[in-house]
């Protein structure tokens, strides 16, 4: 966080939550990002993820119960993809954080949250489903929204659509 | 008779009497057998398809199925600017536009530093609630029509016909409106719709209870429905439940209290709760009590924003709307409180463009619908009817 710039309540909250997760896991993770909008972290060190998670929703100061929502990313520029979550302590505390974990673009792989928190499953699926990255120890790991043998995946900047599928033409 | 196959246990025999008690007979093989429920089935309220494993009349697993009706939501939102996208969020939850439309704005406005005219709040927030009525009296009269009550639901639609119109006069569509838009809105009200609206408060005020006491009060409603499809606290909160789901199993949460917008903290409403006198916490009855209950505060937002509302005089539903929205480079989290719960919008903006350049939307329906496995496991095959309901989905906006 900046010195010397004025923040708002909210976001200092968040800045006391991510002091927090920093003081125990260091250089796994990247500087807070102070924004007004939606104060962020990345987890730098990927295969950490679930244990962050863990100890996110765990520790008795953060309680981070409620995941209100995950978003599948494909950061072209950096030749990655990526999720973030978008994490509240339901009914307990005031602080959200967003966290940022982002995975190599071809073959790329993150560690399933969703024994953590439940709702994580179907996000998983969905961001597997959009962009392709895959999610280490996910229960049930297949798409959800378009069909299992569909090509590709349709939210990556990249994408081509099939010509035809099951003798249907596609593109119209 | 019902029989149930838990792993480890051997096979159970659960037998229901008619005096609620339960006999259990254990080690009893029987074959399971796989039934689709959908995606054409009236009680799946849209096409959302049902995969179940069952033994006798007992689930032991329920897989749901979706994305018949994807649109391609987040992929149309790279396509086109910030404006456009507002008509393709009231053809997410096609039963309450306004609602949508409502939180789009809101995520889009916290990235441009905009100051919103307090007439054109007061109004967002009337369009909003009275469309969360219309949805609300969906909800109770199709999940009265699943468990066989037929009557409720036509007067249920008779009311919903009058907001309908209501919203109609003032947006010129019956469910599809554009009408909030980012910084403003289409246009004024209409010049006695006001007035229209304080009759239709008056009007609508008992028959909500009557509504009410027409389900809750009918002794087959509340069999079919009390101690089913239990959800504890703990459990709706990490599977990221939200809404009247949320609030049906205990929890005081709701986004216009705790994480407020518009001119809600201004107004005076409560966040009904069940107390478990009337149903047992966490049960299909207790959301549809949340919902039944929920009309009145609806009603008592609607009568205060009248009361508050500044004169039309020289105002311009249109004034503080940008010429061209192009937001500052930066990402967004922005939710509102929908009739079926969190509606949240992340956007990514670059600065540069007019178009954004990652738009998801966090449905409430869809993540309310994946704790389905786990609701549905034991329950009895007519049971698993009365839990949809309760869930109220869309699918448009489960498949967006």
């Amino acid at each position: 966080m900046e010195e010397g710039k004025v923040f708002s309540q909210s976001v200092e909250q968040s800045a006391a939550a991510y002091a927090i997760i920093h003081e125990k896991f260091g250089s796994a993770v990247s500087a807070f990002d102070a924004n007004e909008t939606m104060p962020f972290f990345e987890v730098l060190d990927v295969s950490l993820w679930r244990d962050i998670a863990l100890f996110m929703r765990d520790h008795a100061k953060l309680r981070f119960n409620y995941m209100a929502c995950m978003t599948g990313m494909d950061y072209q520029a950096e030749e990655k993809l990526g999720i973030v979550c978008n994490l509240e302590s339901l009914s307990l505390f005031n602080h959200r954080l967003a966290v940022k974990v982002k995975c190599a673009r071809d073959g790329g792989f993150i560690p399933s949250v969703a024994c953590v928190w439940h709702t994580a499953n179907w996000h998983e699926r969905e961001a597997y489903d959009m962009f392709g990255m895959l999610f280490t120890g996910h229960p049930d790991f297949r798409r959800i929204l378009c069909p299992d043998d569909w090509e590709g995946f349709p939210l990556r900047k990249d994408y081509k659509v099939q010509e035809s599928y099951h003798g249907i033409k596609v593109p119209y | 008779m019902q029989e149930l196959d838990t792993a480890g246990l051997g096979s159970i025999r659960v037998t229901r009497k008619n005096d609620h008690t339960v006999v259990i007979e254990k080690d009893l093989a029987t074959e399971q057998m796989v039934l689709a429920m959908g995606p054409q089935h009236p009680s799946t309220h849209g096409v959302l398809k049902l995969e179940c494993l069952t033994d006798g009349e007992v689930i032991t697993q329920a897989e749901p199925f979706l994305g018949y009706l994807h649109r391609c939501f987040e992929k149309c939102c790279e396509n086109v600017d910030y404006p456009a996208i507002v008509p393709y969020t009231d053809r997410l939850d096609y039963l309450a536009g306004m609602n949508s439309e409502f939180a789009y704005a809101l995520t889009v406005e916290k990235l441009l530093d905009i100051e919103i005219p307090r007439r054109v709040e007061f109004i967002r927030v009337i369009v909003a609630e009275l469309n969360r009525i219309a949805s609300h009296l969906v909800a109770i009269g199709t999940y009265g029509i699943d468990l066989g009550a037929f009557t409720p639901f036509l007067f249920c639609f008779r009311d919903r016909e009058i907001i309908l119109g209501l919203l109609e006069w003032a947006s010129g569509a019956r469910m599809l409106y554009n009408y909030i838009w980012v910084g403003g809105l289409a246009y004024d009200v209409p010049s006695d719709f006001l007035k229209r609206v304080g009759e239709f408060v008056t009007y609508f005020r008992p028959k909500a209870v009557e509504l009410c006491n027409l389900l809750t009060k009918n002794e087959i409603f509340v069999k079919r429905t009390m101690g089913i499809g239990i959800m504890p606290a703990e459990v709706a909160i990490n599977y990221g439940w939200s809404g009247p789901m949320l609030r049906g199993s205990g929890v005081k949460w709701d986004l216009r209290r705790n994480d407020p917008y518009s001119v809600y903290p201004e107004l005076d409403f409560n966040v009904p709760v069940p107390d478990g006198k009337l149903s047992v916490v966490g049960d299909c009855l207790s959301r549809h009590l949340v919902r039944a209950f929920e009309m009145e505060e609806s009603l008592k937002i609607i009568e205060q924003c009248i009361s508050k509302m500044p004169s039309a005089e020289g105002f311009n539903p249109r004034s503080a709307i940008p010429k061209r929205i192009r937001p500052k480079a930066g990402e967004v989290y922005g939710r509102a409180e929908n009739p079926r719960g969190e509606l949240g919008f992340y956007i990514l903006s670059d600065g540069k463009s007019t178009k954004p350049l990652r738009c998801k939307a966090r449905s409430s329906c869809f993540v309310n619908l994946s704790a389905m496995k786990d609701l549905s496991k034991g329950q009895l095959l007519p049971d698993l009817v009365a839990i949809i309901g309760s869930i109220d989905i869309v699918l448009g906006e489960v498949d967006r």
